[in-house]
């Protein structure tokens, strides 16, 4: 039932005249699936999501999205089948209005129903208000949901989101991580790249940890965050609804992803009243 | 290790007040609402002020204000009076007193000016007419600040995120300044460079008397440094206390959606709301949280 959508077979790749940013590295996602790229910087994250949708592709190995491999095909296809939000939105960013931006991918692509698709794009990440707006007087924020929005107009079956939440505070945060999910559950496949550990405990179900441009671990997230004999080599810290779980496991609390969850099995071990959920 | 900057030792309570913003109230020229709504507080010499907040509260237009940006760079109309070092910034300037102030940005690229470490770190005193073995000497100085020793020769470009966020802390105390404005210096870096730029304002805050006013989501970082954190939302301050203080009020940071509380305050808050019989005092503290934790389940197993 699961279907291969992106295949990583034995990937190198080298900048010509420099050693290997990424070696040996082997990943399947599948379709649907939601995926955590971690890492240090430096570690290959980008390097590898790059290739996702052929703008890097690779040296040694493979790629397959699709399962055609992304030397076979174009960057048009390729950009139809993946989306790629960048981790500076200003990067991304260039024309005069919100709507503007968000109208040019579906133009490009020469989709019918651009107007449609840039209109719900805008809708879902809550900017419709700003349409007319230039967008470098939106906050870092809101031009953050912008580039999403730009990307997610083009209905890319995979979108890859570098940093989604670098620089943003916790209510931008979530909603930007609950909209991902939500276009998971409607059957997309996303890859995000981050550090923000409290984010991938509580919302992305599988992580991928990479170093020296090596996968170092790859499975559940509840699993991969307590593997403290490979964190460290990785950099990486798990987040404190982690520990604190494991910490209090041997009186019952379960294998929670945020503090509200360990509060919650904790007040019906203890007996306490419903727990106070804000 | 030296660090530029007066070395007086400090003292919080008779101090020189060096920043006083007064019933401040600010709106941007095409914006419907005001971005600040009756701001009042004071700033001593060499205290630590944190700063945070939800994005859009107004944070780093009161470090506009403070830096003196307001009116002259950045143009929007204000009531209240702004005071530095005893100049009021918003009708006047702040004159010879200009490099006392510095302001490290969010985006570490924006302000890096130079194609050497070196020369970044000279464009700021060449501009004051400092002259070349004094720049010299306080390069040197500054790089040591912010751990950077010996690499004045470098291409700026090829600095890593945490790197080019210290060179810009190094660049504004190659001014000396008496005050240091940070807003936001750690929220584009990953882990690492977070925890160098963290290293190098604490390092600051032991060993010199600057006055240090920083925005900043990182709340457990922030709160082990801060003598008082201000809690900006929607234009005003919604709260004015000490790190423990203010970290105990959880639900004043999941009101705001500013910034994720710390775990253990959380924790505490959460399990208490609940009626669940924790012992003492709410605490940040995530181990007397868990031994409070650990008793009561015991007892109740």
């Amino acid at each position: 039932m699961s279907e291969p959508l992106i295949q990583v077979r034995d990937v190198e790749f080298r900048y010509p005249g420099h050693s290997p940013v990424l070696h040996g590295v082997d990943l399947t996602i599948d379709r649907g699936e939601f995926v955590a790229l971690l890492g240090q910087n430096g570690a290959g994250k980008t390097t590898l999501a790059k290739h996702f949708n052929g703008l890097l592709t690779p040296t040694k190995g493979q790629v397959l999205v699709g399962g055609k491999p992304t030397s076979a095909l174009s960057l048009t296809e390729l950009a139809r089948q993946v989306g790629y939000c960048y981790q500076n939105p200003d990067h991304q960013i260039f024309a005069p209005t919100v709507d503007k931006e968000v109208r040019f991918g579906p133009d490009n692509l020469g989709l019918p129903d651009a107007a449609e698709l840039a209109d719900r794009a805008l809708a879902l990440v809550g900017l419709t208000a700003q349409r007319e707006a230039n967008p470098f007087v939106l906050g870092r924020g809101q031009r953050q949901l912008l580039a999403v929005a730009s990307i997610i107009a083009m209905d890319p079956p995979v979108l890859v989101v570098d940093e989604p939440t670098t620089g943003m505070d916790l209510a931008g945060a979530e909603r930007i991580m609950r909209l991902l999910a939500s276009w998971v559950a409607d059957g997309r496949t996303i890859i995000v790249i981050t550090h923000d550990m409290d984010v991938v405990a509580e919302f992305i179900p599988r992580s991928v940890v990479m170093a020296h441009g090596e996968v170092l671990a790859d499975g559940p997230t509840e699993h991969v965050l307590r593997r403290s004999d490979l964190l460290p080599e990785a950099r990486l810290l798990a987040p404190p609804a982690i520990t604190v779980s494991d910490e209090l496991s041997r009186f019952g609390v379960g294998r929670c992803g945020t503090i509200r969850d360990v509060a919650d099995d904790l007040v019906h071990i203890l007996g306490g009243r419903d727990a106070g959920r804000v | 290790m030296t660090v530029p900057g007066p070395q007086a030792p400090r003292t919080r309570n008779d101090a020189e007040i060096v920043l006083a913003a007064e019933d401040l109230w600010l709106i941007y020229p095409t914006a419907e609402q005001p971005s600040l709504r009756g701001v009042t507080f004071r700033a001593r010499a060499g205290e630590f002020i944190g700063i945070t907040g939800p994005s859009g509260a107004g944070k780093s237009t009161l470090l506009a204000c403070l830096q003196g940006l307001v009116p002259r760079s950045v143009t929007a109309e204000t009531t209240g009076s702004v005071r530095v070092f005893g100049h009021d910034v918003l009708t006047g300037t702040l004159g010879a007193d200009g490099s006392r102030i510095g302001l490290v940005l969010q985006d570490a690229e924006a302000q890096i000016v130079g194609m050497t470490v070196a020369e970044d770190l000279a464009f700021g005193p060449e501009n004051y007419g400092v002259p070349p073995a004094e720049i010299r000497r306080r390069i040197s100085r500054a790089l040591a600040a912010v751990g950077l020793d010996g690499m004045a020769g470098r291409d700026t470009y090829a600095l890593s995120g945490g790197q080019k966020q210290r060179l810009a802390i190094a660049s504004v105390l190659m001014l000396e300044p008496d005050v240091i404005l940070l807003d936001e210096p750690t929220s584009e870096l990953d882990p690492v460079g977070k925890a160098e730029v963290f290293e190098v304002v604490d390092r600051l805050r032991r060993e010199s008397a600057t006055t240090i006013v920083m925005v900043e989501h990182e709340l457990d970082r922030l709160a082990a440094m801060a003598d008082r954190i201000l809690v900006v939302d929607q234009g005003r301050i919604a709260a004015d206390g000490t790190p423990a203080e203010l970290l105990a009020d959880v639900a004043l940071f999941l009101r705001t959606g500013g910034e994720r509380p710390p775990a253990a305050a959380e924790l505490d808050w959460r399990l208490r709301s609940a009626g669940i019989p924790l012992d003492g005092e709410p605490s940040t503290d995530l181990v007397t949280v868990l031994a409070r934790i650990t008793a009561l389940a015991e007892k109740h197993a």
